[in-house]
Order: structure tokens, then C-alpha cells, then sequence
């Protein structure tokens, strides 16, 4: 290119003196407003409850935009049933960890001494043995399980809805979440009251007219079908009802997170 | 963006025939009338002038080929691209089997399979051995880029819109959506000719109607069967994966779109090849594009 000639440097120099100064006054404008859209942004969303637990690190900006535009899309909404033809056959059960000794004693006594037990902000803690579960009206839904991975199969559940139980143990009015344990060790979950009183998460027990078989989480296991299938913890023991999850593990939420997994599993 | 192809030996031959019609031009923006609206505006300041004492052809005519959202929305989807490319082949592994319809898992016959090895103990892969599981970051990783490149894509689409862009450099000319010309296009392609030094400024036709299919219909069905595969996203808008026949179809879908993307990304770096890769190159980074003289 030809070297401009000393008169057009000047006036090229000038413009973009002129452009600069205006870009930076705009600039400044755009970023402060920016700053303040983004804290008004993280106020609101703090307000709602539209923050995850595993919000901070690298991947916490996309991780808060899945949960917090999936609860503003999807608070009311029931995850798609389907008809009992389309009940996946046979049944698939994804792999498992050995399970502890306690299980297989609890196994070998046929579950009778299996135990949920719901503390933390509730008027009435308590424990329930399967049997007085299964005394509530049973409810059932044919929904989808979807992993993660990919594979996905149809089921009919048959269980009782957590609500239920959370309204016989009372919450407090101020708890925001429900954290459920396992009798696998270090594996627990949480979801917030948003899903811990939709209609379909279920305390399941039973599957497609029988018994849940210990291969799909039996005798007792978490479904959110809204969610994608991990959430769905199995051979759950223990509810714990909090507004704050920093208390528990690593203060994500859940031991997903801890491995690498979100917490949020609505995608 | 009349003012961009006016540079070079157009701009002169422009220059000419104003002399002869015995105007001057005060500087190099009056050589370069057109739309001035606030995405063009910067492109006057950046561009070489012609010496208004000279008539000589300078040695190399510089101009804003890209406009700075153009460039930056470029690399941002470049950067998108890549991440979700690879956090989806990843997470294609744990499971390289697809289905059509609802369901499908292990026990099920699978429509295809991908013969790779897999990163779950389950999938009878015929491989002895299992891949480690790195779907966590992979998922995290997967949908950041899936927000940014939307957002980014919906930034460029409306500014495309809004000022003109697609029509004028999208949308082709009507004569050259003939069969002939269309042929005489593809033949010249086939043949790995070098583009015309107009091409530099502006895309052909091929260029316009590939562009226009990833921008306005594969990327929409990418996100859409990606949506269709959420049980949160279809529990409020069960449409988005009844209408694609279930949520495995919807699986299987979006693995299609993601190869017909990466068919297209071979060719379009193959085409930047063949064009002159760094001259190409510098037009979408830095916004510049050298024309004349240059043989890269």
C-alpha cells in the first residue's frame, strides 16, 4: 500500500482521534450499563432462585443459564407420558457398582427393615418402613428414564409422589431444597422445591405392574422424570430438607458435580 | 456495500469516469458512495485512499472486507464449533449406537452403529477394552458453547437482517440462479479453479447458498433436535420432539446435522485453500483483504 501523504495522515489521524474518543464514551456507557444490567441480572435470579448450586468455575455461566431458563420455562410443566404399548421390553437395567453389605442384609430379610428416614427443616422427622410408604395411595406414570450416555427406555412407575410425603412430615415454609441419600456410600443428590413437589417425582417402589427390582433401583428410588436419569438416584434411605446446600459435601449440591457431573440434569 | 467492490481497478475506472464527467473526488470516501449506516461507518476510515494527485495503479489496494461483528461472530462460532465438535464426539462414545423412535438402549436393535469403542462397560462394542468416562465436562462443555454460539448467532442474524447484509451478500442475484449459471459455477468449482479477483470482495453463488443453508437451516435444526433430546425443554414444549418422531430419533437427527456441519467446515477451509489461505485469512481476522498484487 502507498504511504499517505502527510496532509491525509492528519486528518486520517484526527478522525480516528474523533472515533476513538466517541468509542470510548460510548464504550464506557455500554459497559457500565452492562455491569449493572448483569448485578440486576444476578440479583433477580438470586431472588427467584434461578442460581444452581455448581454455579461458580468455568462452566458456571452456561450451567446457570440451563437452570435458570428451564425454570422459567418448565416450573408447571409435566414431562411427556406415554401410552403402555410403547413400555420399552424388556426392561433395560444400566450397570452397577457392587452394592454394600448393609443392602444384601436388608435383600436377604426381603426389605422388611428398610428405612426412609426425613429430617432437616421439617415440623415432624420421621421414619417409614416400606410398608407404610406403600399405605399411601399409589400413583403410577409411564415415562421415559434417559441417560446421560445416550440409551433411554420406557417404564410404568408406580410409587408414591414425594409431595406426599413431604406434606405428612410438614415442611418449613422457608426450605428451598430436598437432599436424598443412597445406601451406596457418597452417593446423594439434591433438587430444588420446584421438583420435589411436581406432580410426577415420585418415591417409586414399583415397575410395568411388579416390584422394583434391585437392578432398577428397588426397593426404593428417586424419579424425576423431567430430569435425565442420574438424578434418579436409587435404594434411597434418607431425605434431608434444606435452604442451604454449602452444607453438604463439597457445597454443590450434589456428589454429581463432585465427579464432574451438573448438578442440573434437565438437558 | 457498493463503496468495497469500488476499490482496486474498479475504484480507478470509477475515479476516471468521474473525471471525465469533471468531478473530483475530495478524498477516498467519495469514491466509495453507499450506505452509511453505523455498521459501515468505520470501513471509511480504515480504507487506503487512491492518491487523489496520481492516477498511477497502487501497488496493492487495501480495504474492510469483514465488518468487526462479521469477524468477531466468525471466530466466536469457530471457537463454538470446535468445543462442541469435540465434546460431542465425546459424548457420542459413551453410547456409539443410534436409534429411530423413543427408545433405544442395549437390549434394543440399534439402527446403526459407530464401530469405535466405547467409554461404558455395557455397550457390546466388540472392543476388550472400555474407554475412561469424560461426559461430565464434556456435557458442561457442550452446553456453554451451545449458549454462546446461539446467542452469537443471534446477534449476527439480526444485525444481517437489520442492515441489509444477507440480502446483499447472502441472498443471490437472480441470474445467477440459473441452471446454466448455476452449471458454469459448479463446473469452475469442480475443476479447482482460483476464484476471480472479484471474489475476494464478495461471495458466488455457491458461497451465497451453502452460507444461507448453514446459517438459516442447518444451525436451526442443530439446536432444535439438540433441544428435542432435553426431557426438561419437551415437558414444556412436547412438539419440539413429537414432530421429529421421539426423542431418539431426535438423537440420531442431531448427529446427522453435526456431520453435515463438518462436511461443510472441510469444505469450506478446503475453498479458503484454494483461494489463498492466509490472504483469506487476514480478511476475517484482521478485516482487511489485499487485492491487487498480491499472489498468495
Amino acid at each position: 500500500m502507498n504511504k499517505p501523504s502527510g496532509a491525509e495522515l492528519s486528518s486520517r489521524e484526527l478522525s480516528m482521534r474523533k472515533l476513538s474518543r466517541r468509542k470510548l464514551i460510548t464504550g464506557g456507557i455500554a459497559a457500565a450499563a452492562g455491569v449493572a444490567g448483569l448485578d440486576v441480572a444476578a440479583r433477580l435470579a438470586q431472588k427467584y432462585g434461578l442460581i444452581p448450586p455448581d454455579h461458580g468455575g468455568f462452566y458456571g455461566i452456561g450451567e446457570t443459564l440451563n437452570y435458570a431458563s428451564h425454570r422459567l420455562l418448565t416450573r408447571h410443566s409435566l414431562a411427556r407420558e406415554f401410552s403402555r404399548s410403547q413400555i420399552s421390553k424388556p426392561p433395560f437395567a444400566n450397570e452397577m457398582q457392587p452394592l454394600p453389605e448393609a443392602f444384601h442384609r436388608l435383600q436377604a430379610g426381603g426389605f422388611a427393615d428398610w428405612r426412609l428416614s426425613i429430617g432437616g427443616m421439617v415440623a415432624r422427622p420421621a421414619s417409614f418402613s416400606l410398608e407404610q410408604i406403600k399405605s399411601y395411595p399409589s400413583r403410577s406414570q409411564i415415562t421415559m428414564l434417559q441417560c446421560e450416555e445416550g440409551w433411554s427406555y420406557i417404564a410404568e412407575w408406580i410409587g408414591v409422589p414425594l409431595s406426599q410425603i413431604l406434606q405428612t412430615v410438614e415442611v418449613h415454609p422457608q426450605a428451598r431444597y430436598v437432599v436424598y441419600f443412597s445406601i451406596e456410600p457418597d452417593w446423594w443428590d439434591s433438587i430444588d422445591m420446584a421438583d420435589a413437589l411436581h406432580p410426577q417425582t415420585f418415591l417409586a417402589y414399583g415397575m410395568n405392574g411388579g416390584a422394583l427390582p434391585v437392578g432398577n433401583g428397588g426397593p426404593l428410588r428417586l424419579r424425576i422424570p423431567r430430569q435425565v436419569g442420574y438424578k434418579s438416584v436409587k435404594f434411597i434411605t434418607h431425605l434431608t430438607v434444606t435452604d442451604d446446600l454449602k452444607r453438604f459435601g463439597k457445597g454443590l449440591g450434589s456428589a454429581s458435580p463432585e465427579g464432574g457431573y451438573a448438578w442440573y440434569a434437565g438437558i | 456495500m457498493d463503496r468495497i467492490r469500488l476499490t482496486g481497478p474498479a475504484a480507478i475506472l470509477h475515479y476516471k469516469n468521474k473525471k471525465v464527467r469533471g468531478e473530483r473526488p475530495h478524498d477516498s470516501t467519495e469514491l466509495m458512495p453507499g450506505r452509511r449506516g453505523p455498521w459501515y461507518h468505520s470501513r471509511v476510515g480504515h480504507s487506503a485512499s487512491i492518491p487523489s494527485a496520481a492516477f498511477s495503479v497502487p501497488a496493492a489496494t487495501v480495504a474492510v472486507r469483514h465488518s468487526a461483528l462479521v469477524r468477531v461472530a466468525h471466530w466466536i462460532a469457530t471457537l463454538c464449533f470446535f468445543a462442541l465438535l469435540l465434546s460431542g464426539a465425546e459424548i457420542v462414545i459413551s453410547h456409539p449406537r443410534f436409534y429411530w423412535g423413543e427408545t433405544g438402549n442395549d437390549l434394543t436393535q440399534p439402527w446403526f452403529k459407530l464401530h469405535i469403542p466405547a467409554s461404558r462397560k455395557l455397550v457390546p462394542t466388540g472392543y476388550g477394552y472400555v474407554l475412561p468416562d469424560q461426559n461430565g465436562w464434556s456435557r458442561y462443555l457442550h452446553f456453554q458453547s451451545a449458549w454462546l454460539v446461539v446467542f452469537t448467532g443471534l446477534l449476527y442474524v439480526i444485525f444481517g437482517l437489520l442492515t441489509g447484509y444477507f440480502r446483499k451478500h447472502m441472498v443471490p442475484a437472480g441470474s445467477d440462479l440459473s441452471w446454466r449459471a448455476l452449471a458454469r459455477s459448479i463446473a469452475s468449482h469442480w475443476r479447482f479453479q482460483r476464484p476471480s479477483e472479484e471474489e475476494a470482495w464478495s461471495y458466488n453463488v455457491l458461497q451465497r447458498l451453502s452460507y444461507l443453508f448453514v446459517i438459516f437451516v442447518l444451525f436451526p435444526l442443530v439446536v432444535w433436535t439438540g433441544l428435542a433430546m432435553s426431557p426438561a425443554f419437551v415437558s414444556a414444549i412436547p412438539a419440539a420432539v413429537n414432530l421429529l418422531g421421539g426423542q431418539q430419533s431426535a438423537r440420531t437427527l442431531h448427529f446427522f446435522v453435526s456431520l453435515a456441519l463438518v462436511l461443510f467446515l472441510l469444505v469450506h477451509v478446503t475453498m479458503i485453500w484454494l483461494a489463498g489461505f492466509w490472504s483469506r485469512m487476514r480478511a476475517m481476522i484482521t478485516g482487511r483483504a489485499v487485492t491487487i498484487g498480491e499472489r498468495t
